[in-house]
């Protein structure tokens, strides 16, 4: 049997689609209560209940909305690009799915252990916007496209920032793989030893960007719905609307993973002597998940001048200082060396 | 406030950490909403809901075809109907109000000189054709039975205020 798996095409081929549908199904199934948690959450702030009717809690509400969704008529306007309408929900659900081929869960846990990962997910992520700026344009009419442009425009911008402060940690480990990333922050000081602490200013910046990134509230333009009513996603309907929304948020589970794995060791154990595990990687994908929903629930929406200003003329000088900052300190092994761990020699 | 603490909170995102403080706050207090089919919000004795037809103790019905309702209604949502009736006292004998032009007003149980027509406290009463909305005498009387015991609490209870 494990001869089969190992040793002929076809076995590797069934043991590579095998260890897809492992990644995304659970990944799918959480993201639909994930998806519940942030209307909970959303709601609580807002001292509402929140969806309460559908499964004990209304724990099966995604459950329902997805089966409503399915069900209803897909739309399509006249004037529409019909290929590539329906093109763009793909690309952008795909694009999302794919960066999780390098994401890993547990040492080891990873569907393909490559030695960019980091940069693989930074390109992939970066394709997303793809997806947006068809559905836009696609649509043939006004509010999409302008959605779409502002979308593009603002995950361009929030991509320099996030691919300096990549650097930083990049240069603090020496690798580009995230199991490497990990190991660097494995210590004796449990949660002490983690990257937030050396390079804290990045984590909240990173966490900002990612909020652009991902177009969550307070920069969730291109759906401002006061303004241009749901951006890029007006004139879709049914399940391409449905791939949209699943790719945005699966977009912001990556982005939790992102931060956990960069920032707060991954799989390690915050307390020294506790075993480490997937459950820690889980918690605190989960914990970061809470605040981006937080956020979405106390922050106004940003003006788009605001939104440049912040990217370029905040962001990114910061950033670019950071790195240089972390490259001397990394070369120098200033701060008893807690820049300089790398986990390649060096 | 000097401009360098104003700075040096802007950098320091002092607003969002007040922010979130105020939230994950909020998070924990009770919900502000009512479970609605369920639980409902209390209503007022004055509320006006949908009509009814009242009918004195004794089962005679209270309205005397006067049609101050009907001259009254600003909607021009009430037709009435009337002719001596056998005893020779004066029934109608069509009361009808169109309930989608009706706008709530209450000036018809105003203008009523015996509490005949009345708005009950029910609001509940949404259908799924526009037919069904056009309330006739027999319709009304009805309601007047139905919620007779609520009519009467409420008009008792507002009586000090009038």
């Amino acid at each position: 049997m494990a001869d089969f798996f190992f040793n002929t095409t076809l076995g590797a081929i069934l043991l590579i689609v095998g260890q897809i549908f492992l990644v995304v199904i659970p990944l799918l199934v959480a993201l639909a209560f994930l998806m519940y948690a942030d209307r909970k959450i959303w709601a609580s702030v807002q001292l509402r209940r929140g969806p309460n009717v559908v499964g004990v809690y209304g724990l099966l509400q995604s459950f329902a909305d997805f089966g409503k969704y399915i069900v209803k008529e897909i739309v399509v306007p006249a004037g529409a690009d019909r290929p590539v309408f329906f093109l763009a929900p793909m690309i952008s659900l795909v694009m999302a799915l794919v960066a999780w081929a390098v994401i890993p869960f547990n040492d080891g846990w990873v569907l393909s252990d490559i030695n960019v990962a980091i940069l693989f997910v930074f390109a992939v992520s970066s394709l997303e916007v793809y997806g947006v700026i068809m559905g836009g344009w696609a649509s043939n009419s006004k509010y999409p496209f302008l959605g779409s442009l502002r979308s593009a425009a603002q995950m361009i911008s929030y991509e320099v920032s996030i691919g300096l402060i990549i650097i930083g940690v990049i240069i603090s480990t020496g690798s580009m793989n995230f199991s490497g990333i990990v190991a660097a922050q494995h210590g004796d000081f449990g949660l002490l030893n983690w990257y937030w602490l050396p390079h804290f200013p990045m984590l909240i910046l990173f966490f900002i960007s990612a909020l652009a990134e991902t177009n969550r509230p307070p920069f969730d333009l291109p759906e401002a719905e006061s303004e241009l009513v749901a951006g890029y996603q007006v004139e879709y309907s049914s399940t391409p609307f449905l791939l949209f929304m699943i790719g945005e948020l699966v977009a912001v589970v990556l982005m939790c993973a992102l931060i956990s794995l960069m920032f707060f060791g991954g799989w390690l154990s915050p307390i020294p002597g506790l075993p480490h595990g997937i459950f820690w990687m889980i918690a605190k994908m989960g914990l970061v998940f809470f605040f981006f929903s937080l956020i979405k629930a106390i922050t106004p929406r940003y003006r788009y001048d605001q939104l440049m200003r912040l990217g370029w003329k905040v962001f990114l000088p910061f950033s670019l200082f950071w790195v240089v900052f972390v490259a001397f300190a990394a070369k120098f092994e200033w701060f008893w060396g807690i820049y300089a761990r790398w986990t390649l020699g060096g | 406030m000097t401009d360098y603490t104003r700075h040096a909170k802007y950098f320091l995102l002092q607003d969002f950490y007040q922010g979130m403080k105020l939230g994950i706050k909020y998070m924990f207090k009770p919900k502000a909403t009512l479970n609605y089919p369920h639980e409902k919000g209390p209503l007022s004795p004055r509320f006006r809901g949908e009509h009814a037809l009242r009918r004195y103790a004794n089962g005679e019905e209270r309205c005397i075809a006067c049609k101050l309702c009907e001259a009254v209604c600003p909607a021009q949502a009430i037709t009435i109907d009337a002719e001596p009736r056998d005893d020779g006292s004066r029934r109608t004998t069509r009361y009808d109000i169109d309930m989608t032009k009706c706008i709530y007003c209450g000036f018809c149980q105003e203008a009523c000189p015996v509490d005949a027509i009345v708005e009950g406290p029910n609001f509940e009463f949404s259908t799924e054709t526009r037919e069904e909305l056009y309330y006739d005498k027999a319709k009304l009387l009805a309601n007047g039975d139905r919620w007779e015991a609520e009519i009467a609490r409420n008009l008792e209870m507002d009586a000090p205020y009038r």
